[in-house]
């Protein structure tokens, strides 16, 4: 008999159908994944899977949990069966715990619930399942204290605490570095095996996919279209969509030949001190050193990737570069003239530079018209253009970006995650910049998105000379739009050099352990 | 449109017009007395009856909103007025000496109970509407700085204030652009929360004599005068008191209806 067992599952709300006759089967001690874009709804289907559709969603067909219905089973049933026969692991380890109770308490917790047990027993056994996931700290520890991936082997340790048959996992590993998803996504594999249980595991990366599933179910807009066992699907996919999904996540752009050309950005020896919490009361502040001694060029049109993990210092560098804050030590230099002078940034030089965010819904201010958000940059031209020629310039940078120049008149939340991330970079290009700062810019975005996005990119690469640096996680990414990159950890750059070079060759150990660390699209794929 | 929000603004609206109408036409002269014809109860002449001088309580009521409702508009007013700038000052400059001194100052009005600082003020430069006006106003403007600043604080950290800031725009203008108008709504709940607590503090004045002054109507002051006669002609006490509580209660629908339909958030859930 199999684990788990969905037939025909159809959820509306208000009429609106968001799956639509979904099967999945999974038996036990194997790794399901769903993977879709957003909106294709892998995880609406989790979450009817746990029971815990939204409120007005209406669900039709099976949902089999070792024979048990549960969309038939009333919810004081349900909440007895979560945490204990299926466990759940969630996209975001900052916010899935509760700041104010210790780590052990909170394992123990879903423990006390289900188990007829002492408080004392409780403890001891979240302390050994703490163990088990592998954190090496104390169960006495509140969640602040602890880093993302740690915090994630907390959550997963509360969903295995009872040994459930049935985990499911929710993008666990999207908000993690490339080196701590790894670790997880070993430790989700090992657990399997020990406890002989069936993870379902939701993901939007291909890669992990590839990497870790036995079965792989393909979503798009609320249907299955294509399923099966991993080895199979991946090397003799059927459906276009499946083919599309994992061409455009390996997705390579032709950027034009680099010219060489003169050195536009120099920074020298930079250092970036931020003062942090006192360690008694009126005590001295310490100093926590972002940027230790950062040295690089970046010439005219030169496309530089900026790679590292978060904490890394590649936020506070952007900032630097863009002048929003001044530098302990060394100069940045822009065209020679520095981009920070007398404690104020120096306005000419940031005239030169723009830059482009991650989270296409949060850039932009969500009660201005789109000509009015694009045209901001505007304000740092001694004379910006009005009437005609103001017009014109929303209709170019608009043009260039793929839109028309209608959208002008439109808010921004009637346009999607990519369009969003075009109007960035139309905001980016009009005042015609020398440098473009793109920061996770397509990072927020599906793959098949992604992908046009980078194709942007690369088409506006081949109209003007364009230079940017192009911060990432992401080294597929980084690989196919740089022609140099730069690797960054803890506030130094540790390796620099050509971007083939450096991803055939790495020569620093962490470089190393970052594209070894970073899952792989299988071969197979690539070829399609 | 919520049901909260339109039984509030009925209720509202009904004063207001109340307040207006008085401009131009109310059902008796409330200056003249006629004592022969004091103590009505609600009769086909006076439709709410007459007080102790035998005026009559509606065109009083009329009068009375409006009143209350200047003083509580010219106090909301205030402070927003001030405290708005303030909160923005201090969320611009978050973390910094400036913010420090604002947010403490705004604590050293809050320190103090308000109805007693209102009652000094008025005792000390003497009573009437105007500074009935002042002393609630003051009171609003750390209740205005303070939610300012706590909603500001989170607009900076999001990616299009730094998208201004890469534009070159300064703190000022980034406040006036981009954090006012996206605390608009925020605001015009508070100011309607205000708006009712005003009413509120300015009965209480009158009540106590500090408010506006006679032959000014006021239902604070009608209440006050009210006040030995509840049990012989308990209208006289009843219909201020009614007017007060469904004025207040109207307004704090209102808000309350205005904080569920312009929040985007509740509105998506709901459509």
């Amino acid at each position: 008999m199999s684990l788990l067992a969905i037939t025909d599952l159809t959820v509306s709300i208000n009429g609106t159908e968001i799956l639509h006759d979904v099967g999945v089967r999974m038996s036990q001690g194997e790794i399901v994944a769903i993977t879709g874009e957003s909106g294709s709804g892998k995880s609406m289907t989790a979450l009817a899977a746990m029971g815990l559709l939204p409120r007005g969603a209406v669900p039709t067909g099976k949902i089999k949990l070792e024979g048990t219905d549960i969309l038939q089973t009333s919810e004081p049933d349900l909440c007895r069966m979560r945490g204990k026969a299926m466990g759940m692991v969630f996209q975001e380890p900052m916010t899935a715990l509760n700041p104010v109770q210790t780590i052990g308490d909170q394992v123990a917790e879903t423990i006390l619930i289900h188990e007829k047990t002492t408080r004392a027993d409780a403890r001891e056994r979240a302390a050994a399942m703490l163990d088990r996931v592998g954190l090496k700290v104390a169960p006495t520890r509140y969640p602040h204290e602890l880093s993302g991936g740690q915090r994630q082997r907390v959550i997963i340790a509360m969903a295995i605490a009872l040994r459930p048959r049935l985990l499911i996992a929710d993008e666990p590993t999207t908000a993690l570095d490339v080196t701590t998803q790894a670790r997880i996504l070993d430790l989700l594999r090992d657990l399997v095996r020990e406890f002989d249980m069936g993870l379902l595991i939701i993901t939007h990366d291909l890669a992990v996919v590839a990497d870790i599933a036995d079965q792989i179910v393909v979503m798009q807009k609320g249907q299955v279209v294509e399923a099966g066992p991993a080895h199979d699907l991946l090397a003799n996919m059927k459906h276009p969509y499946t083919k599309a999904l994992f061409a455009a996540s390996a997705h390579a752009v032709a950027l034009p030949e680099p010219k060489p050309s003169a050195p536009m950005l120099n920074v020298q020896n930079v250092v970036r001190d931020y003062p942090i919490t006192r360690q008694r009361l009126l005590g001295p502040r310490p100093m926590f050193r972002a940027l230790h001694d950062i040295s690089f060029q970046i010439n005219q049109g030169e496309r530089v990737g900026l790679v590292g993990e978060s904490g890394c210092g590649k936020s506070t560098l952007t900032r630097a570069i863009l002048g929003l804050e001044d530098v302990q030590d060394g100069e940045i230099r822009l065209d020679g003239q520095p981009v920070f002078t007398d404690k104020h940034p120096n306005l000419a030089v940031r005239r030169k530079m723009q830059v482009v965010f991650q989270d296409p819904y949060s850039s932009f201010n969500p009660r201005h018209r789109v000509d009015r958000l694009i045209t901001e940059p505007f304000h740092l031209l001694e004379q910006p253009p009005t009437g005609p020629t103001r017009e014109a310039a929303i209709a170019k940078a608009l043009g260039d970006v793929g839109l028309s120049p209608q959208d002008a008149r439109k808010y921004i939340h009637e346009f999607s995650g990519g369009q969003r991330q075009r109007i960035a970079i139309a905001r980016a290009l009009i005042i015609e910049p020398e440098l473009i700062i793109f920061d996770e810019a397509v990072s927020a975005l599906d793959v098949s998105v992604r992908a046009q996005v980078l194709d942007l990119i690369a088409d506006l690469c081949r109209k003007r000379p364009l230079a940017y640096l192009f911060i990432s996680h992401d080294l597929t990414v980084v690989r196919t739009v740089t022609d140099r990159v730069m690797v960054m950890q803890a506030g130094k750059i540790v390796e620099q050099g050509e971007t083939e070079t450096v991803f055939a060759q790495p020569q620093h150990p962490y470089t190393q352990t970052l594209i070894a660390a970073a899952p792989q699209l299988p071969q197979i794929a690539m070829a399609v | 449109m919520n049901r909260n929000l339109i039984i509030g603004s009925a209720l509202t609206a009904v004063f207001v017009a109340l307040g207006a109408m008085s401009f131009i036409w109310t059902p008796a002269d409330i200056e003249t007395l006629d004592i022969p014809n004091r103590l009505q109860g609600p009769n086909a002449t006076n439709l709410l009856g007459t007080d102790h001088f035998g005026r009559d309580i509606l065109s009083m009521i009329m009068m009375g909103a409006r009143t209350s409702i200047a003083v509580a508009l010219v106090a909301v007013g205030i402070g927003m007025a001030l405290g708005i700038p303030l909160g923005l000052l201090a969320a611009a400059r978050h973390g910094s000496l400036l913010d420090e001194l604002i947010m403490r100052g705004n604590d050293l009005v809050f320190a103090f109970p308000s109805l007693v600082i209102a009652i000094l003020i008025t005792a000390v430069f003497g009573a009437s509407a105007v500074n009935a006006i002042i002393a609630i106003g003051i009171f609003n403007i750390p209740v205005f700085a303070r939610l300012t600043r706590g909603a500001a604080l989170p607009l900076w950290k999001r990616d299009f204030i730094l998208a201004a800031r890469v534009c070159g725009k300064s703190a000022t203008r980034i406040s006036v652009e981009h954090i006012l108008p996206n605390i608009t709504n925020l605001m015009i709940v508070q100011g309607t929360i205000q708006f009712s607590l005003g009413i509120l503090a300015e009965a209480a004045l009158s009540y106590i004599g500090l408010g506006a002054q006679p032959p000014t109507a006021s239902w604070g002051r009608m209440l006050a005068d009210a006040q030995t006669l509840v049990s012989t002609a308990p209208h006289t006490a009843l219909v201020p008191g009614l007017a007060i509580l469904l004025m207040v209660l109207g307004l704090n629908l209102m808000g309350d209806g205005l904080r569920d339909w312009l929040d985007p958030r509740i509105r998506v859930t709901r459509a």
